[in-house]
């Protein structure tokens, strides 16, 4: 499903990630593990397509990534690649609802607000959905992130430090939801971290050296 | 959900910076929309005011008073002209038909004009009510005077020394009024029409010799186009008559107030492109605070094209909202005028009057809107996803 051969990523000379090899297969449940500043964000970046690497070639369901560019990348991350970013990032100007709704807009897919309000159910903030994000608390606006990201039932589900800033509590209920929502949609999820709690629940797991 | 309502989501987040924009835009427009619609009301009434006057001929003084007073009714005329001098006229073979009008009288400041019944023909004028006068001291009153007045058939008045309606009123020679004019939307309208010789009544003149009556001016048509080469020179070479030419005075005195409309409509043009650096600062400033939100809409699949879709459409919302409110206080603000110039006995402007050159200023509008967002749009649609994404 995801293949990585030989990527490195550099910015000016700094060498940020070098990764050897690294495979997932479809539906497999990842921890990136790693210090800060040892590449996880950019790994990820790469996968969704948002950076091209510097070296090597990351194959994404037997198509080599940034083959196509512009606006069909944009549109392939939009309908296959969910991600949770670690600053969540709703838009403040926009309803809960309509932050959900943004997600098949944007990816070129019909509205489904069915789906964006079984979501809101199911991480039980249906009754958040004409809020302001602003409005919301950290554990809710999460929901929100995870919810906007497995919207377009992608087949890729990337986290990034979804436990930071979460007692021991949302730290395992964060991690149930993202592999939930993953099992669901049949996705493949990474989710990288620093975070060493969140190791007992993965089994496989790739730790980058910092 | 769709970029316009994306974009109309953002300007609800910030309600008083886009009301900001649009109100400045709006008045731009609007600016320009009430000095096309003054200026070609006001052109067109004098065009239809001066229909079929080839030359007016008075007493000698400034061409341009007399065609204000003898044609538009909204000045003081210079003298008077002897009748004779005036017949002589009447009678020359250069001249097709000649209209006499002896002025000097108002009643509540609408001019008493004594005349004969070719006047109200010139301009067409039906009877509404009564017939026309036919003998002195009878009065037939235009339709905005009769309702301004509220005097009908039947009624007596007494006509007031001058043009202002402040003058002494002549008590003792009142006119009665035997008919009423239909509405004909030009100066005839704002008239007390009467027979020349109800003005010599009233002034004690009307027992002297034709010889030594006066009256105020001529209103001439040409019998061939060859007599405007020659007929006004040799008018004004007569030592008692000035001749002018309605169409030559008017277009006169638009080139003088032109230059006035030009300067307004300027400030009208800077007010809008002032709107548009507004939107354009407005958009830019959207880019610092956007920038998660715009980096993210990339992460969930837009594509350049939609961001830079998103900040123009945001321009152009403004400038549609903006350019929406400016034609509407336009013709808002023509009517207002429109009736406080009516209350002077002014000629009357309309709101309720549409132009094409209306969809220009429109046009120009959008396109100042269009233009401030375009350099947005295009940083927008150039942002680095990912770097934006992995700070904070």
């Amino acid at each position: 499903m995801l293949s990585l051969k030989g990527v490195q990523q550099r910015y000016g000379p700094n060498l940020v990630l070098a990764l050897e090899r690294f495979e997932a297969a479809a539906g497999e449940h990842w921890l990136v593990l790693g210090a800060s500043g040892s590449g996880k964000t950019t790994l990820l970046n790469l996968i969704a397509g948002l950076l091209r690497p510097s070296e090597g070639e990351i194959i994404i369901g037997g198509q080599i990534l940034g083959q196509s560019a512009g606006a069909a990348l944009d549109r392939w991350r939009g309908r296959n690649v969910g991600i949770v970013p670690q600053k969540l990032h709703l838009v403040q100007s926009l309803s809960v609802l309509q932050n959900l709704l943004l997600a098949p807009y944007l990816a070129g897919l019909s509205a489904n607000k069915v789906r964006a309000e079984s979501l809101l159910g199911q991480l039980s903030i249906n009754e958040h959905s004409k809020s302001r994000p602003n409005q919301l608390s950290h554990g809710q606006a999460q929901r929100v992130a995870i919810a906007r990201a497995v919207m377009n039932r992608p087949t890729l589900l990337l986290a990034d430090e979804p436990t930071a800033n979460l007692d021991d509590a949302n730290c395992m209920q964060a991690l149930d939801l993202l592999q939930n929502q993953a099992r669901e949609c049949g996705a493949t999820l990474i989710v990288a971290t620093h975070d060493q709690r969140a190791k007992a629940r993965f089994e496989k797991r790739l730790e980058l050296p910092a | 959900m769709n970029l316009a309502g994306i974009s109309l989501a953002y300007l609800r987040a910030r309600p008083l910076a886009a009301a900001l924009n649009v109100l400045l835009l709006a008045l731009g427009v609007a600016t320009v929309v009430v000095l096309l619609l003054a200026s070609r009301q006001i052109e067109s009434r004098m065009l239809r005011d001066a229909q079929g006057i080839d030359l007016v001929v008075g007493a000698k003084g400034s061409p341009m008073q007399l065609v204000l007073s003898a044609v538009f009714h909204i000045d003081v005329p210079a003298g008077n002209i002897p009748l004779d001098e005036a017949n002589k006229l009447s009678g020359h073979r250069a001249v097709k038909k000649a209209i006499p009008m002896a002025l000097g009288d108002s009643y509540k400041s609408y001019r008493i004009v004594g005349t004969n019944h070719d006047y109200p023909a010139h301009y067409g004028a039906r009877i509404a009510a009564g017939g026309l006068w036919e003998t002195p001291m009878q009065a037939v009153l235009g339709a905005e005077t009769a309702r301004a007045t509220g005097l009908g058939v039947g009624a007596k008045f007494a006509g007031a020394h001058g043009m202002g309606g402040e003058g002494e009123a002549h008590e003792d020679a009142p006119y009665e009024v035997v008919g009423v004019l239909a509405p004909t939307g030009t100066v005839i309208d704002r008239l007390v029409l009467t027979d020349m010789k109800s003005v010599w009544a009233v002034h004690g003149t009307e027992n002297e010799k034709d010889a030594d009556q006066e009256i105020t001016a001529l209103l001439i048509r040409y019998a061939t186009p060859l007599a405007a080469a020659m007929l006004p020179r040799q008018i004004n070479a007569n030592s008692f008559l000035q001749a002018a030419s309605p169409a030559y005075e008017s277009a006169r005195l638009f080139r003088m107030i032109g230059v006035g409309i030009e300067v307004l409509r300027a400030f009208g043009v800077v007010l809008m492109l002032a709107a548009g650096l507004s939107v354009f600062i407005a958009l830019t400033n959207a880019l610092e605070e956007r920038r998660y939100d715009l980096a993210v809409m990339r992460m969930l699949g837009a594509g350049r094209g939609k961001l830079f879709g998103l900040l123009v459409l945001e321009g152009l919302l403004l400038s549609v909202l903006g350019a929406a409110l400016g034609v509407a206080l336009g013709h808002t603000a023509t009517s207002l005028i429109g009736s406080l110039l009516a209350a002077q006995n002014q000629a009357p402007l309309t709101g309720f009057l549409w132009l094409s050159e209306e969809l220009w200023i429109v046009g120009g509008a959008l396109a100042v809107g269009l233009i401030a967002a375009l350099l947005p749009g295009l940083r927008a649609s150039r942002k680095d996803v990912a770097g934006v994404l992995a700070e904070g």
